[in-house]
Formats: C-alpha cells, sequence, structure tokens
C-alpha cells in the first residue's frame, strides 16, 4: 500500500478483511497525515488520544472473528457538536471551551458499536451558524484546495479532513446545508438525510426542527457505508422516524452496477438555478444535465415558487430556535463562568459569561430569534416563517410526483475566499439558497462533486434531493452519477485534491 | 414593608364583589419525569432525598439532551382532565415558555401553552355546610416542574441579600398538570371557604385516582389565589392579584380573605390595584408583594420542536373514561348517606382519610359503627404511636372476625382491644389469639354468682343501697368480680346478676 490515506473507507474494508492491512496501520497513517497536514489547514478542534488503542482492540476483534460492521477499524472525524465522553465537546464555542460531556450522542455510540475508530473532533462554525467556518471561536479551517480559501461550514472541518485525507469519513450535522455546501466547496460527498432518520440525541441543538447528522466521504459508497452505521430509530430522540430504512449501501451498489439512468425522471427546480450563480457552477450543473440525458434519464422542469421565501423563513425559524436552544448556556451548571468584578447577582453572571462566550454571529441570530417569538411579532415572523415553510414542503410533494429526484446545483459559487464575506452576513446567508429549502422540507439531500470550475480550477457540487424516507433514491441515483463523471473525466474530483504540504 | 390597610370584611363585600380564581399544580407520581427515565422524586415515599441524586443530562439541561414524553404522565393527566369534566384534546402540544432563572435548566420550560391536552369542564365542591358548588375549570395542561434554590447568608431565606444559592435539580422535570379555573363569581361570604374546599376537593380527587401524592406541605399540590374585586353593580372585572405559596388548605381560605379585605381598603380610598404576584406568609397572616405581572411578561412561546404533537386516541380516552373511580364527593355524600354518620364524625373519617378502609370493614358485613369505630379509634391510636398508617397494620377481614366475636359474646370490647394489638403483632387470627391466650369471657352465671356472693360478703351494704335506688352502688361489686375474672367476663351481664341478688329490677 503507496498511501493508506488516498483509499476510501470501502477499499480499507476490503483490505482489512483480506488481512493486508490492520487498523492500526491505517489509524496511524491517518494520525501522520493529520500531523503533517494540520497546521495548514487547521480541521480539528480536539485529536483522540487514544485512537491507536481503539485501533488495537479492533484488530483483536477481528482476529477473534468478532468484527462489529463492514466499517470495523475504520478511522472516524467527528464533528465537535456531537457529544463525546472521551474528547472536548464544544460546538466551536467558547462558551463550552473543555467541557467534556457525561454521555455520548447516540450517533456516536452507534460508530464506537461498529467498531470506528474515532481521530478526533472537526472544527465548525460556532454552534454551526455559518457557511465558512470563519465564526469557530478557536481557529479558521483553510480548505485544501487552496488554502486562501474557506472549506464552507458550518462543517468546514470535517469536509477539510476528508477531502485532505485526514480521515476516510467523517461526520458531519446539517440545518441548512452545513454538509453539502463544505462537501461542494471541497470536492467530497456530503448526506443530509431525512429529517428523522439518524438521532439528535446529544448533538448540540442548533435548531431542533431543521438539524440533522449525515456522512461526510469521498465516495457516494462510503457515505451510505456510514448512513448505514448512524441511521434508524432512536427512543431517546422523540423526531426519530420508527420505520426501519433501506440499505443505503445496497442502493449504492446497485447505482454503481448501471452505467444507465434510463426511467429516472429529474426534476430541475427553476428557483435555484436562477440569478446569482457562478458561471463556471451553470457551465458544470448544465453538463451535468445532458449528460444524464444522454445516459436516459428524462429531465423536467419544476416549479417551486415558495423556494423564493426560503432563505427569508429560514433565517427567522433558525435564530427562533436557536434563541431558545442557547439559553441553556448560563454558567450555572457546566461551560464558562465569567464573573464581574463586584458583588454581581447571577443575572450579572449569566450576562458577562454570554457576552464574552458568544461570538458575534451567535449573538447576531440569539437577539434576532428573541425578537421574532416576541409577543406581538410571533405571528408576523416566525408564524408566517412556519407557513411558507408547509408552503415549500407542498412545493416538494408535488414535485416528486411528476420526478424521482431534482437537481440544483449544491452552492451558487465555488469556494470564496476566507474573509471574502466575514463583513456581510446578507451574503453569506444568500449562499444557503440551494441548500436550506431541502431542511425547511425535511426531505434528504446529496452533493457530490460535478467537475471543477473552469475559472478557479476548484470542486462544483451537484445536489440530489429525494423525498423524505427516500434516501436510498440518492445513494443509487448518486452512485451511478458518480460513475458517469468519473468515465467522462478520467477521475473522481476527490482524487484531484491538492497535496497541501 | 409598610402594613396593609385592611377593611372590615362585612364592609369590603357591601361594597365591592370578590372574582376568584384558582391555578393548582399537581405533581404526578409516575415513576420517572415527565421527560426523561430519572426517577421522580414527587413519587417517592421520602420526605427528603439527596439533593441531585434524581437526575439525568436533560435534568441539567446539558447540551444535546433531549425530552421524551412520558406516556404514564400523559394518561394520569387525561384521567384526571375527565375527572374534571373536561374534555380531551385528541391533538395536543407542549410548547416552550423561555425565561432565565437558575431553577430552570435549559432556561425555558416545557409547558402547554394554547393547545392544552384537557379542557373546559367542572368539578363540584361541597361547602361546610353540605352544598354543592360547581367550579367551572377552563383547562387542565402538562408541565415540567423546576429545581429548587436554597439561598444561603441572607436574613430572610430569600435570594435579595444571599450570600450565593444552591440549587437542587431532583424537582426538574417531575410531571405536573396545572388546573386552571374560570373566574368564580358569587361566592361571597364564602369566598375564602370555597378556595379551601375547591383545593381540598381537587387533593381529594387525584388520591382518588391514585395519581399524585398530594401531599400540600411537600408540595405535591400547589395553588395560586387569585382575587379581584369589583364595585357592587359593575360588569367589568377589576385588576387580580396572584399570591402564591400557600400551602395549606386554612391558608388558602385566609389569603383570599386577606386579599379581599387589603383590596377593598385601596379601592375605597381611590387607589389603583397592581397586577402582581403576592406571596403569602404562613406565620403573619399577609400577603407581600412579589414581581409585578405585567404585559410586559413575554414568554416567547412557540412550539416544542423537540416533541411530536400528543395524541390521546378516542378509544385511550374512553379506557380511561370507563376506569374512573367514583368522584370523591358523590361517594362521600352517597357513602354518608348509607352509613348514617353525623357530619362530624364522616368529616372525622374522610380528614384520615380512612374512608376506604371502612368502606371495605362494612361491605365484610360489620355494622357502620362498629368499622368506624375500630377504624377511628383503636386501629388509628396504634397506628399513631408507630408512626404507620392504619391501612398497613390489619385486614378489614380481620376486623370483621374481631368484631363477630364481640357480637357472639365471646369478647368484651376490653378483651377485644388486647386481641386487635394481637393481630397487629402477627399472633393470628382473633380466634386463634383468643385460644392461645385463654381470653374467653366467663358466661357461665354459676361462676359470676359464685363471685359476686364473695365480693357482696365484703361489702353487704351495697345490697342495700340497690335496693334504694343508688345504682351505682354496683360498681364496686362489678369492679371486684371483673378482678376475679381477670376481666374475661361480660360486666353487663354482672350487673344484671347483682340486681337480681338484691332482688330490685333494673
Amino acid at each position: 500500500m503507496s498511501d493508506i490515506t488516498a483509499l476510501s473507507a470501502s477499499s480499507l474494508s476490503d483490505a482489512l478483511a483480506k488481512g493486508e492491512l490492520s487498523s492500526v496501520e491505517i489509524t496511524r497513517a491517518h494520525l501522520e497525515r493529520i500531523e503533517t497536514t494540520e497546521g495548514a489547514l487547521g480541521s480539528f478542534l480536539a485529536r483522540s488520544t487514544d485512537a491507536l488503542s481503539h485501533a488495537e482492540h479492533s484488530d483483536a476483534r477481528r482476529a477473534s472473528g468478532d468484527s462489529r460492521s463492514p466499517l470495523e477499524g475504520i478511522p472516524v472525524a467527528i464533528k465537535d457538536v456531537l457529544c463525546t465522553t472521551d474528547m472536548v465537546t464544544t460546538a466551536g464555542s467558547r462558551i463550552l471551551e473543555g467541557w467534556i460531556p457525561p454521555y455520548d450522542a447516540t450517533v456516536v455510540r452507534k460508530l464506537r458499536e461498529a467498531g470506528l475508530v474515532a481521530l478526533g473532533k472537526t472544527n465548525m462554525d460556532e454552534f454551526a451558524m455559518g457557511s465558512s467556518t470563519e465564526h469557530s471561536g478557536y481557529h479558521v479551517t483553510k480548505n485544501p484546495w487552496d488554502i486562501t480559501r474557506a472549506p464552507g461550514g458550518s462543517g468546514g472541518g470535517s469536509a477539510a479532513a476528508v477531502a485532505a485525507r485526514q480521515a476516510p469519513v467523517a461526520i458531519g450535522s446539517d440545518t441548512g446545508g452545513s454538509i453539502r455546501q463544505p462537501a461542494a466547496f471541497t470536492g467530497t460527498v456530503g448526506v443530509k438525510p431525512t429529517y428523522g432518520g439518524v438521532s439528535r440525541y446529544g448533538v448540540i441543538a442548533l435548531a431542533s426542527s431543521l438539524d440533522q447528522v449525515g456522512p461526510v466521504s469521498r465516495t457516494v459508497r462510503d457515505a451510505a457505508l456510514v448512513h448505514d452505521v448512524i441511521g434508524g430509530h432512536d427512543p431517546h430522540d422523540s423526531t426519530s422516524i420508527p420505520t426501519p430504512w433501506a440499505s443505503m449501501t445496497e442502493a449504492a451498489d446497485a447505482g454503481a452496477r448501471s452505467e444507465s439512468l434510463a426511467g429516472l425522471r429529474v426534476g430541475v427546480v427553476k428557483q435555484l438555478v436562477g440569478e446569482g450563480i457562478q458561471s463556471g457552477v451553470t457551465q458544470r450543473f448544465d453538463e451535468a444535465i445532458e449528460l444524464m440525458s444522454r445516459n436516459g434519464a428524462e429531465i423536467v422542469e419544476i416549479d417551486a415558487p415558495h423556494c423564493e421565501y426560503a432563505v427569508a423563513a429560514y433565517y427567522l425559524v433558525l435564530p427562533a430556535e436557536a434563541s431558545s436552544n442557547l439559553a441553556k448556556f448560563d454558567s450555572v451548571r457546566f461551560g464558562l463562568r465569567v464573573t464581574p468584578e463586584g458583588s454581581p447577582t447571577v443575572e450579572d453572571v449569566m450576562s458577562a459569561t454570554r457576552e464574552h462566550g458568544f461570538g458575534d454571529e451567535v449573538k447576531r441570530r440569539i437577539i434576532l430569534g428573541t425578537y421574532a417569538l416576541s409577543a406581538g411579532y410571533y405571528d408576523a415572523y416566525y408564524g408566517s416563517a412556519q407557513k411558507v415553510r408547509t408552503l415549500i414542503q407542498r412545493d416538494f410533494a408535488q414535485a416528486f410526483e411528476a420526478v424521482d429526484i431534482l437537481i440544483s446545483p449544491s452552492a451558487p459559487t465555488t469556494a470564496f475566499r476566507l474573509g471574502e464575506k466575514l463583513d456581510d452576513p446578507l451574503a453569506m446567508w444568500a449562499g444557503d439558497l440551494t441548500t436550506i429549502p431541502v431542511n425547511l422540507a425535511g426531505i434528504p439531500g446529496m452533493s457530490i462533486p460535478m467537475g471543477l470550475a473552469p475559472e478557479d480550477g476548484l470542486p462544483v457540487g451537484l445536489q440530489l434531493m429525494a423525498p423524505a424516507y427516500q434516501d436510498a433514491r440518492l445513494y443509487q441515483a448518486g452512485a451511478t452519477l458518480e460513475r458517469l463523471f468519473a468515465q467522462r473525466d478520467g477521475y473522481l474530483v476527490s482524487e484531484r485534491t491538492p497535496e497541501v504540504v | 414593608m409598610a402594613k396593609d390597610q385592611l377593611m372590615d370584611l362585612e364592609k369590603a363585600l357591601e361594597l365591592f364583589e370578590p372574582v376568584l380564581g384558582f391555578e393548582v399544580h399537581v405533581e404526578l407520581s409516575t415513576d420517572t419525569k415527565m421527560f426523561s427515565a430519572a426517577p421522580n422524586p414527587a413519587a417517592m415515599d421520602e420526605a427528603n432525598v439527596d439533593p441531585n441524586t434524581c437526575i439525568t443530562p436533560l435534568c441539567l439541561g446539558l447540551p444535546g439532551s433531549l425530552p421524551v414524553v412520558n406516556e404514564k404522565a400523559v394518561e394520569y393527566s387525561i384521567s384526571l382532565g375527565l375527572a374534571l369534566g373536561c374534555d380531551i384534546a385528541p391533538v395536543s402540544r407542549f410548547a416552550r415558555k423561555n425565561y432565565f432563572y437558575p431553577d430552570l435548566a435549559k432556561n425555558y420550560q416545557i409547558s402547554q401553552y394554547d393547545e392544552p391536552i384537557a379542557f373546559e369542564g367542572s368539578v363540584a365542591v361541597e361547602m361546610d355546610d353540605g352544598t354543592l358548588v360547581d367550579v367551572p375549570i377552563e383547562r387542565a395542561h402538562m408541565e415540567e416542574d423546576a429545581g429548587k434554590l436554597t439561598h444561603v447568608g441572607g436574613a430572610t431565606g430569600r435570594i435579595q441579600g444571599a450570600e450565593y444559592s444552591l440549587v437542587d435539580y431532583n424537582r426538574a422535570g417531575v410531571p405536573l398538570v396545572e388546573i386552571v379555573t374560570k373566574p368564580i363569581e358569587g361566592m361571597e361570604h364564602r369566598a375564602g371557604e370555597l378556595g379551601r374546599a375547591y383545593v381540598s376537593t381537587i387533593r381529594d380527587i387525584v388520591r382518588n385516582l391514585g395519581i399524585s401524592n398530594a401531599r400540600m406541605e411537600r408540595g405535591n399540590l400547589r395553588c395560586d389565589a387569585n382575587v379581584s374585586l369589583r364595585p357592587r353593580g359593575t360588569v367589568p372585572y377589576g385588576t387580580r392579584t396572584e399570591t402564591k405559596n400557600v400551602n395549606s388548605f386554612r391558608s388558602i381560605e385566609r389569603a383570599v380573605l386577606y386579599e379581599i379585605r387589603r383590596q377593598a381598603a385601596i379601592l375605597d380610598a381611590g387607589g389603583v390595584i397592581i397586577q402582581e404576584t403576592r406571596h403569602w406568609h404562613e406565620d403573619t397572616g399577609v400577603t407581600s408583594p412579589g414581581r409585578p405581572k405585567s404585559d410586559a411578561d413575554d414568554y416567547r412561546y412557540f412550539p416544542e420542536p423537540d416533541l411530536l404533537p400528543v395524541e390521546a386516541s378516542a378509544e385511550w380516552v374512553q379506557r380511561l373514561k370507563d376506569a374512573l373511580p367514583e368522584s370523591p364527593v358523590h361517594l362521600r355524600r352517597r357513602l354518608r348517606a348509607e352509613w348514617g354518620f353525623s357530619d362530624v364524625d364522616f368529616q372525622a373519617v374522610v380528614n384520615a382519610g380512612l374512608v376506604p378502609e371502612i368502606q371495605a370493614t362494612i361491605e365484610a358485613g360489620v355494622e357502620p359503627v362498629a368499622a368506624r369505630k375500630w377504624w377511628m379509634g383503636e386501629i388509628s391510636r396504634i397506628a399513631n404511636d408507630r408512626g404507620a398508617e392504619p391501612a398497613s397494620l390489619v385486614t378489614p377481614g380481620a376486623i370483621k372476625d374481631l368484631q363477630a366475636l364481640i357480637d357472639a359474646g365471646t369478647l368484651t370490647d376490653k378483651l377485644a382491644r388486647g386481641v386487635l394489638q394481637g393481630m397487629i403483632d402477627g399472633e393470628g387470627s382473633p380466634t386463634e389469639i383468643v385460644a392461645a391466650r385463654g381470653l374467653e369471657v366467663v358466661s357461665d352465671d354459676g361462676a359470676l354468682l359464685a363471685a359476686i356472693d364473695e365480693a357482696l360478703a365484703a361489702d353487704p351494704d351495697v345490697l342495700d343501697k340497690i335496693r334504694e335506688g343508688k345504682m351505682q352502688a354496683a360498681g364496686a361489686i362489678i369492679g371486684a368480680v371483673m378482678k376475679a375474672m381477670k376481666g374475661q367476663a361480660d360486666a353487663a351481664r354482672v350487673r344484671e346478676l347483682i340486681i337480681e341478688r338484691a332482688g330490685a329490677t333494673a
């Protein structure tokens, strides 16, 4: 094996099964890769100190025939929004600096039970509020394709880590695009499952009705393998869907076996491909449509008129729920405590702690959300936003009567430069236009690379959307498309990721 | 604090009409809390559980924790709603009530707001004179309790002036049902009494349903009393105050009357009532202002996104309706009539909580008066001595057996009390104890007469006195005979025999 870190989780799994590699070798290779690249990238907020010991246990299990899953012994990076009992969990915020949760998130528990080896916690915008990871309370993460550019956000750490081969797979969370947009910016695959498909228990909440955890990887099949591990009903999350799920891996395998999209009805959402889209993105998107059409897909233009209001509705629902979810950070029971001079009251301590502990973007959204929920404004803001949400759901339901999947660019642009949008929150928010409707509708969405933009050579993401519960459809279509793109280009986009150092 | 001016109650009621409203919080005695698997201290017998031992990540509001609705708590809430004559919402919803306070771990309370589980009911309340008053119920909704703060270092034990405060989150997340009445008009002089009787009725209902320990002194049952006054002959309600912290039935009555008198004095002097919460002080019998409560209070309610709506199927509701026990008020009125007890006697039974035991004993075949005497008398006395619940000492069936021995003349009342002691101490059934102790009453007249003659020989004047009509003189002889018989004689029969000996007629 010349470079272990270049292998997909799927290939590593095969090598482990054949005895060609051990989990210790694989884990060590990734730890070394982190060691050499982390200084340039800053993907991680915390690194596991006992990853190798977990890898040894995994090898021992395999040796005694007790492998727990196809991903036994495979390293994984975990977004810092998920609670881990063995690593500091901060959600990218100073207000949780040094906090070690007394319990594992259900997703983390499932990863451990499946034998994966956690490498560390990845950087993110503070409390997942942001689209560039520049709002992390700790440091900025760089895009491996160009370290002057943002890896996207909020899950820039997970996406950068996977793109730069620091980890074969990672876990992200997606409230308005935090898995898919970074995937698009880094040439990786990212999936936001159906709302309720993956447990939110132990996931530090941003907006409870929108948050969803999902996989980040370099191939569609790898994402499917992770999805099968982390998905499924969790009695600790009331919004978790109790019905059983199809195997995403089987769907991906079925898709990868096929070179044809015959019979697949593909809808192009008019409202998500309009103005404000970078020309290279539009070009690659048009080529993708052409490719699909040539391979048998039926392309249908879809009108989803209410998507026009998605960003506005989202930036009311999200701050409203976030303002309440973030109220618990008050210094009384855990996390940072800042005590002002003199004889402060408990309210003084709470205020000082929140003032010092929260960053500007978090404060901006707390204020916005508090206002939107206020008596007299509730109906106009939160109430109206929820109505828009219902209308968008109807738009999608109607669309899916005519087509099997919907497509759009994953993001309007390729990775923007660090600092470029930092002083313009509205421009930053507008960049979420393509991903937000998916969260508002609760449906699954996937971003896969569809080439490099001619003008800047950066990856461009294609977003696939399916009806709720039909996540498997994304994996099947995604795997076929991945194969068709590779045949067309002669490479997978992720294989072209620069060396970083 | 300036002392409140109070108007004489009679005068206050001449000038103003009181309008009342009550909010009663009931802690449910489910095994676990409202939204987590933490043990529920409100279901425990111990009064004091070590602080912060009944907690999960949710009780502490830890990041990432999520609520899950306790189905049993929903079931209890539906039963309570039905017992209050409410409609049960097929779909109700939890909402977040947002405010910062250190005892509220998440800094929001999960409650029900515009979609409560039960609404539009009515509860019959029995007044002291036996008349019934129907109290209209606005709604009953589910919510979670907050933690408990202990303020240390201040003079008053309140947050003002405290050096630091301790927080115990054991109570955080205990399931609550809040029962809200509609405005209650026309109670006049009986306003205070109604408050007491209403809360007492709620206590009886939740105990009867077995859904709460309902001990006011432990905070299982808490009442806020709303009082407003309007000048006689006017329609709009006056400004109300909400008196909190009222934790005994008697205090509710006193607090309501106090507020009527206080508000009347202010209004009569041309002042205005401030809409505020007030605290009741048990020791001084006054209320004092708490925080102003106005439209400025903004809890930013919104539907709880972590929970699905609560669905109560028609079948579920019907099943619970069918299982409802007879309401305590109706049961009591029925039993009082059937048993023929006086109001005072019956109320004593109710207060002692022994209606079920006495009912079961009567159903086993014991006369009501005898059943009451056993449970309210000797059994209660022993229970009191031992710090035990009367019902835990002896069964209604055993009391029936004991009483049967008295009725058959085998035991005197006094002997029977000794046997009861033996029964409680586990010595066996009444018959076994009588046999083992050789307690059977001597009913052989020959043996009794011999003992009487022996006693008369020592005190011959007695017969003359009896012949003169001084019947009480027989007492000394009866005493001597009972002593000779070691108590195992029927004193009434001894008395009859003495009178026969004297040749007198009783």
